[in-house]
């Protein structure tokens, strides 16, 4: 174990962890950020995406030292209100099933747009492949992509 | 919070309670209600807050005009959280904008229903039953609810009952021009009123109706969206531990622990604990517990499954079908069918294939039990609340009212969460230890430890006359599954002058369940495939056939002939694309498809483009069934084109997304449309209506594309590349 700092979410926390310990472990239970899910386990699924300095990281595979010195941000910290263009859209087209894929959708959608901001449908769907949705959302997630684009 | 006896249950209201007979018809449920405030009160402080406000168990409603609905459904995605509210909130004539809901106590006595609304009641989410059965009667508890508002103002007014009008959570006498809000009204509610009996006929009439089939919108969605949905997987109790278990890989089989000192010495590590069927370890964090389970030794017992192997079963299938022609489970037999086959013309055959397909919901099966001496509580994502209740109270030797089932939102059900294993697990591992515990399945326990769709055969065959018409009908399942076999294999649309469907039910030993819309995603795919193998036989065109078999089931045929404008049936396509077209009925809702699809250099199928059309009568959440249709039909291809639990010598050989793949957003159609037929009839299930129509439409799209038939799910190019040869 051993004392690290880790910037959340524009915060810095102090945690104990082994450095090998995985960051969506340590977000979920020692900072109690529990919108970024477990599913896979194996970087197959996409369910736990957060961002390190903006770019999309499969949390479930990343050892938490890996995260020291970065920007770490969560969904929870994506807009204060949670009505990022991209949650806005998202509630729009109303793409949430179970809903328990979406956190992970949506940082992977954020992280699309920061790099491309009018991605074509091809574009869209080259960059999300690597999140599953169970419930079939794939419809609503590519049309969210376009009508958060259009938002800007 | 645990001083219940502080809540102030007044006679009044009792009475009114007791009035209102389809709200809480107290004289036939075994619970009194003071024993449900118990249970209000003792879930969390929200609902002790709400037990001291009126109207009812149903409907809480505020002096601000703020209306808490109680939701009695488990909520996985398919919206009926929402659809129930809005039953009650457009008999009452609430403003949509003003309602909030929450999930009832797990008490089924009081806040189940039965099937279709008859019956005993239960409180589970299972078999698209939700909508159908709440209909009627939580659109009463809505007329009842008004009714008591409504009479409380007249007698205060000193007005006629009739002269008073309600809209958008107001009531007002247009004669004096007198107008109030309902929580306003509560200064001088009187809930000793006498209610009249609401029937079906003396409820608004669909054609009044000014939130259901308006609203599109779920209330769920937005918490959806910034992650503060709570699932169980989220919840945090204080001096919580974890739990994981590494279970049989062969189902039956008994462990022997090899390394249980090193286990113990482990980093985190508090306890390792024998299960019958498995091994559990308890320890400080997910990390340790996941950590200690990679060096877990156990030698297992033999079990009977270990003989299973799903390849070689489906041989033995076709032998015994090859040799007998005996259907031990009957289910629908009619006409002279025997007679059928032996004057027929020509008679044709064909054996369709499914493999195990596994439910994959996104949020692994997980639990937090908190187990004391005399009381337990859970917080659990459930498709069957109630029966989770009673069967902790019985695994604990406690009484039901001594067990709080927390209900979170699911991340994902489809049909395993409706079992509550993971539910006794959790419970057990927290009395033995003592704590909270949080149980975690990883996908792998997920997938392996799974309760698979049945293995099965279908072997299929048609009599044909000298005028090419379908006098003979015989559909036999073999497969492994027992009553789930089934479902779906019955022809109630298509009217064959004889028929005699059944199952042959051969036990592997292996745990079946149902799996969104269960026996007829592969019951449908035989026979909307083998349909277009006998319509090809007898020179007719695919919809020609359907139309005329459907000719005396005027709704069943606007759907297929919906789908089939939708997909301009009939016009000609481009070259490398195929079209087909299949119909199924689910939880009474009809459904049809057409599609099109294309194969890629890897022979893959790629279906580009889907219309769909559902009648499923009166449509309560039009967004929300759109959204059903669609994940059903994405659900459906991803079992039709990738999906398979292969099982060799009894153990699961896949074990993660990387070998058990879905389908992904890369291969979702580019065109997903869909229908909703107008009606005004009785609403029927839609949550699984997307799921049977996909794979007959795709095989015979392919078969349109190539001329070769698929016959064996999944799709895999593999099994493309052997059918073109
Ligand atoms: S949980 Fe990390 S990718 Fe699936
Ligand atoms: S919304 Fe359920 S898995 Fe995507």
């Amino acid at each position: 174990m051993e004392k690290m700092i880790l910037k959340v979410n524009g915060k810095s926390h102090e945690v104990e962890a082994a450095p090998s310990d995985t960051l969506l472990w340590v977000i979920r239970e020692k900072l109690k950020l529990t919108g970024t899910k477990y599913s896979c386990g194996k970087a197959i699924c996409g369910s736990c995406t957060v961002h390190l300095d903006g770019t999309p990281v499969r949390s479930c595979v990343a050892p938490v030292a890996s995260a020291t010195n970065k920007e770490i941000t969560t969904i929870e910290g994506l807009s204060e209100s949670g009505l990022h263009p991209v949650q806005k859209a998202w509630i729009e087209e109303q793409v949430a099933q179970c809903g328990y894929c979406q956190s992970g959708q949506i940082m992977q959608a954020v992280a699309l747009l920061n790099k491309n901001s009018n991605p074509s449908r091809e574009e869209i769907v080259g960059y999300m492949k690597g999140n599953l949705c169970r419930c079939g959302a794939y419809m609503r997630i590519i049309k969210a992509i376009e009508k958060a684009s259009e938002l800007g | 919070m645990n001083d219940h006896k502080n809540i102030k249950v007044d006679s009044s209201r009792r009475k009114f309670l007791r009035n209102a007979s389809v709200l809480v018809s107290f004289a036939s449920v075994p619970i009194s209600f003071s024993l449900a405030g118990c249970e209000l009160e003792a879930q969390d402080s929200i609902a002790r807050e709400l037990l001291q406000k009126e109207l009812n168990i149903w409907v809480h409603l505020k002096e601000d005009d703020t209306v808490t609905i109680s939701n009695p459904t488990s909520e996985m995605g398919q919206g009926s959280m929402t659809a129930l509210a809005l039953l009650i909130a457009e008999e009452m004539d609430l403003d949509w904008s003003k309602v909030n809901i929450i999930n009832s106590p797990a008490v089924p006595d009081l806040f189940g229903v039965g099937w279709n609304g008859r019956g005993s009641k239960s409180m589970i989410t299972v078999g698209s039953r939700t909508v159908r059965s709440y209909y009627t009667m939580l659109r009463q508890v809505g007329a009842q609810s008004r009714y008591a508002l409504l009479k409380s103002t007249a007698n205060e007014w000193s007005v006629p009952f009739d002269q008073l009008r309600t809209h958008n959570g107001f009531i007002s006498h247009p004669d004096s021009g007198k107008s109030i809000s309902y929580g306003q009204s509560l200064a001088f509610f009187d809930d000793g009123i006498k209610m009249p009996d609401f029937d079906e006929n003396s409820l608004k009439q669909p054609k009044h109706f000014k939130l259901i089939g308006k609203i599109n919108t779920r209330v769920d969605v937005p918490e959806k969206s910034d992650g503060s949905a709570i699932y169980s997987i989220d919840i945090d109790l204080p001096s919580m531990v974890y739990g994981v278990i590494t279970r049989s890989p062969v189902n039956g089989s008994k462990p022997k622990l090899m390394n249980k000192q090193e286990l113990e010495g482990m980093p985190g590590i508090i306890k390792v604990e024998m299960l019958d069927h498995g091994v559990a370890l308890i320890g400080q964090t997910v990390q340790d517990v996941l950590n200690a389970k990679g060096s877990i030794e156990i030698e297992w017992s033999s079990a009977p499954a270990d003989e299973h192997s799903s390849g070689e079963a489906f041989m033995s299938y076709v032998k015994q079908a090859d040799q007998s022609e005996v259907i031990n489970n009957m289910i629908s037999e009619d006409g002279p069918v025997e007679e059928a086959f032996r004057n027929a013309t020509q008679v044709l055959k064909a054996d369709y294939f499914n493999e195990y397909v596994y439910h994959a919901q996104m949020e692994p099966l997980n639990a937090v039990a908190n187990v004391k001496d005399n009381t337990a509580e859970i917080w659990l994502g459930t498709q069957a609340p109630g029966n989770a209740r009673s069967a902790i109270a019985n695994h604990l030797g406690l009484k039901e009212d001594e067990v709080k089932v927390h209900r979170t939102y699911l991340g994902g059900g489809f049909g395993r969460r409706s079992r509550h294993d993971y539910a006794i697990e959790a419970i057990e591992l927290s009395k033995r230890i003592k704590k909270p515990v949080k149980l975690l399945w990883t996908r792998e326990d997920d997938l392996q430890y799974g309760m698979y769709r049945p293995l099965c055969m279908q072997r299929m065959s048609a009599a044909i006359n000298d005028q090419g018409q379908v006098v003979g009908w015989k559909h036999v399942i073999y497969g492994t599954g027992g009553g789930l076999l089934g479902s779906g294999a019955r022809v109630e649309f298509y009217d064959f002058p004889s028929h005699a469907i059944g199952v042959n039910n051969i036990d592997h030993g292996i745990r079946t369940k149902h799996w969104r819309a269960v026996g007829h995603g592969p019951n449908k795919f035989a026979i909307e495939a083998f349909l277009d193998e006998v319509a090809e036989k007898t020179g007719k065109d695919p919809l020609e056939i359907r139309l005329e078999l459907m000719k005396n089931h005027p709704r069943a045929k606007a759907v297929l002939q919906k789908a089939a404008e939708m997909g301009r049936w009939g016009d000609p396509r481009p070259d490398g694309v195929g079209v087909g077209l299949a119909f199924a009925e689910r939880s009474d809702s009809l459904a049809a498809c057409v599609c099109e699809i294309s194969l890629t250099e890897d022979s893959e199928i790629r279906v580009r483009k889907v219309w769909a059309a559902l009648d499923g009568g009166v449509i309560v959440h039009p967004d929300n069934t759109i959204a059903q249709m669609e994940g059903g039909i994405i659900m459906g291809m991803s079992s039709v084109l990738k999906e398979k639990v292969t099982i060799k010598d009894g153990k699961i050989q896949q074990s993660n997304f990387h070998d058990y793949e879905l389908l992904r957003i890369d291969e979702a159609p580019e065109v997903l449309e869909v229908a909703l037929i107008d009606s005004t009839e009785h609403p029927t299930g839609i949550g699984e209506s997307g799921v049977p129509i996909i794979g007959g439409a795709i095989a015979n799209a392919f078969a349109n594309l190539t001329g070769k038939r698929l016959r064996h799910m999944p799709f895999t190019s593999d099994r493309i590349k052997e059918a073109l040869g």
